[in-house]
């Protein structure tokens, strides 16, 4: 339950530009959060990626990564949510 | 493990879908601070509701972050006063000061609204009862946060008629307190049949006598995911229509789920239930008359409504009861007008009648909701409709409920602004015909035959 509870989904939604997904996992790498799974599309221009972390090994807050990956998003000019993942296994799985 | 393409659906129904938790709200007795003496009543009762709701807006906002949901209301339900007052409360007044007690603490907690300024009174009133009525006009006007409800009917007891016209009265008064506003206070006041013990929406909120010392009880909404997801359907029969709205519910009622069992956790306070109900808001997008409209109607009152909103509120059911573990409160469809663009929309064109909406309650949750009336109805015509209206909760064993408005110094033509999330309203015709003889006959009308069971 604590591992499931620590599991987080990190969503990067904006303008296609150099360098997202490492601004991204340099951070993660950084703060010892590790990328479970990641995938992305670009749809008209669009950059769309979704990646699924383990924050267990983690020292860093919830609340201070969102607040990180806010701040790395809006310099890239992209909009970065973190949530965690019970929201989106009980919506989608009975 | 879960792809991309659910957690962009779920995030574009926040995004875009107006997809919320309407609300938290802790139900707390207040048995435990009953007092004689009516200062001491009052200090109970705050110290009781700020202890146990400390964390209440804290905890629902780290909520909202963390799972990226917004929680629009956070809110407190209590044992109805006129329990917890009758040992203090000698006049009307006295529960006046318990009133801004309740006011004072949902401030302090950062509670939006506090529900439960009650009295129960289906079969008959106690002196409490009544005093607590009659003090609802000057505490409603004295207090900004305090929402109250009567219980004035249900199957098993029947309606109690004296306190029917009493209301009526009451309504009228609650209306010139606050008339220089539009007599908006009338918003914060409900009458029901068969009020629920555990329901988490204002302003019927109350905590039933029947519940633990403090519970969770969470409201979802969602008619905006709901439209968009018939969006896709048009045209395809009513079996394909029914699925669809089943599993969006499902989806939706998840989250509240969701949300419950997460605040309860942080809060230390056991989860109660979920309530299913598709509470609409005046945002565009976010609303149930639009459902309707999308199921195949011009408007919302058009030939049909009642049919399509007796399926829409049987299928959120049908797909909310398997998405969560207890559900209760009122648990439907909400129909209030001022608070739903499109029913605005069809009382504007003409569309729809007060008629027509009470005929829509026989199938959803709630009742004649947040409805705006001639400044100058009659109180016997107005205890004629809440009569109506509790006929219907009685006769069909299910929850039934009038929140009218009517405006002084206003009438049909005219419109009434509530602001924020409760809208604007224009104002209905009343049937002008008399109903005096009826209300003023006066005692109760009987428990109908079916409520004999045992």
């Amino acid at each position: 339950m604590e591992s499931n509870a620590k599991k987080t989904i990190i969503t990067v939604v904006g303008k296609d530009t150099v360098g997202i997904i490492a601004k991204v996992c340099t951070y993660l790498a950084e703060n010892k959060i590790n990328i479970l799974d990641i995938s992305q599309t670009i749809v008209s221009g669009y950059f769309n990626m979704m990646m699924i972390v383990d924050r267990s090994g983690s020292e860093v807050s919830f609340a201070d990564c969102q607040e990180a990956l806010n701040k790395i998003g809006e310099g890239l000019g992209v909009d970065i949510k973190c949530q965690r993942s019970e929201i989106f296994d009980m919506m989608h799985r009975i | 493990m879960i792809n991309k393409y659910e957690v962009i659906e779920t995030n574009n129904m926040v995004a875009h879908e107006n997809l919320d938790v309407r609300t938290i709200t802790i139900g707390i007795s207040l048995l435990e601070c009953i007092d004689s003496d009516l200062n001491k009543l009052n200090e109970n009762i705050y110290n009781r509701i700020t202890t146990v709701a400390k964390d209440l807006a804290s905890v629902g906002e780290k909520i909202e972050r963390e799972y990226g949901i917004p929680i629009v209301n956070k809110r407190i339900s209590v044992t109805p006063i006129a329990l917890v007052g009758g040992a203090a409360c000698k006049k009307p007044e006295d529960f006046v000061t318990i009133a801004k007690t309740l006011d004072r603490a949902a401030a302090t907690v950062g509670a939006n609204l506090i529900g439960g300024y009650s009295a129960l009174v289906c079969k008959g009133m106690t002196t409490a009862d009544e005093m607590l009525i009659r003090s609802i006009p000057k505490a409603l006007c004295s207090t900004e946060r305090v929402c109250s409800s009567v219980n004035l009917a249900s199957t098993k007891t029947g309606i109690n008629m004296d306190a029917v016209k009493l209301m009526g009265e009451i309504l009228l008064e609650v209306a010139e307190e606050s008339k220089d506003r539009d007599s908006v206070d009338c918003m914060k006041l409900v009458v029901f049949c068969n009020a629920p013990d555990d329901n988490p929406f204002m302003a019927g909120a109350f905590h039933g006598v029947t519940e633990a010392d403090a519970i969770i009880n969470v409201g979802v909404s969602g008619p905006g995911v709901v439209k968009t997801a018939l969006e896709k359907v048009r045209g395809e029969n009513f079996e394909v229509l029914c699925e669809t709205i089943k599993k969006t519910a499902f989806k939706v009622t998840r989250v509240g789920q969701l949300v419950a069992q997460e605040a309860s956790r942080q809060l230390g306070i056991p989860f109660g239930i979920v309530d299913l109900s598709l509470a609409p808001t005046p945002a565009v997008g976010d609303s149930v008359a639009d459902i309707l409209c999308e199921i195949g109607l011009e408007y919302a009152g058009a030939p049909g409504t009642t049919a399509a909103l007796a399926l829409l509120n049987d299928q959120v059911k049908k797909g909310g009861v398997m998405a969560s573990s207890y559900v209760g409160g009122l648990s439907g469809a909400f129909i209030p007008v001022s608070e739903d663009q499109g029913m605005i929309n069809a009382v504007e064109a003409g569309a729809i009648t007060l008629e027509k909406l009470e005929a829509m309650t026989c199938v959803c949750s709630v009742g004649l909701d947040m409805i705006a009336i001639p400044g100058d109805t009659k109180a016997t015509t107005i205890s004629g409709i809440i009569a109506d209206e509790m006929a219907l909760g009685m006769i069909n064993q299910k929850t039934t409920a009038a929140r009218l408005i009517p405006v002084i110094g206003k009438g049909v033509g005219e419109s009434v602004e509530f602001g924020g999330l409760f809208g604007y309203a224009p104002i209905m015709p009343v049937n002008q015909f008399s109903c005096d003889a009826f209300i003023n006959r006066g005692g109760r009308i009987p428990a109908p035959i079916h409520s004999f069971k045992n």
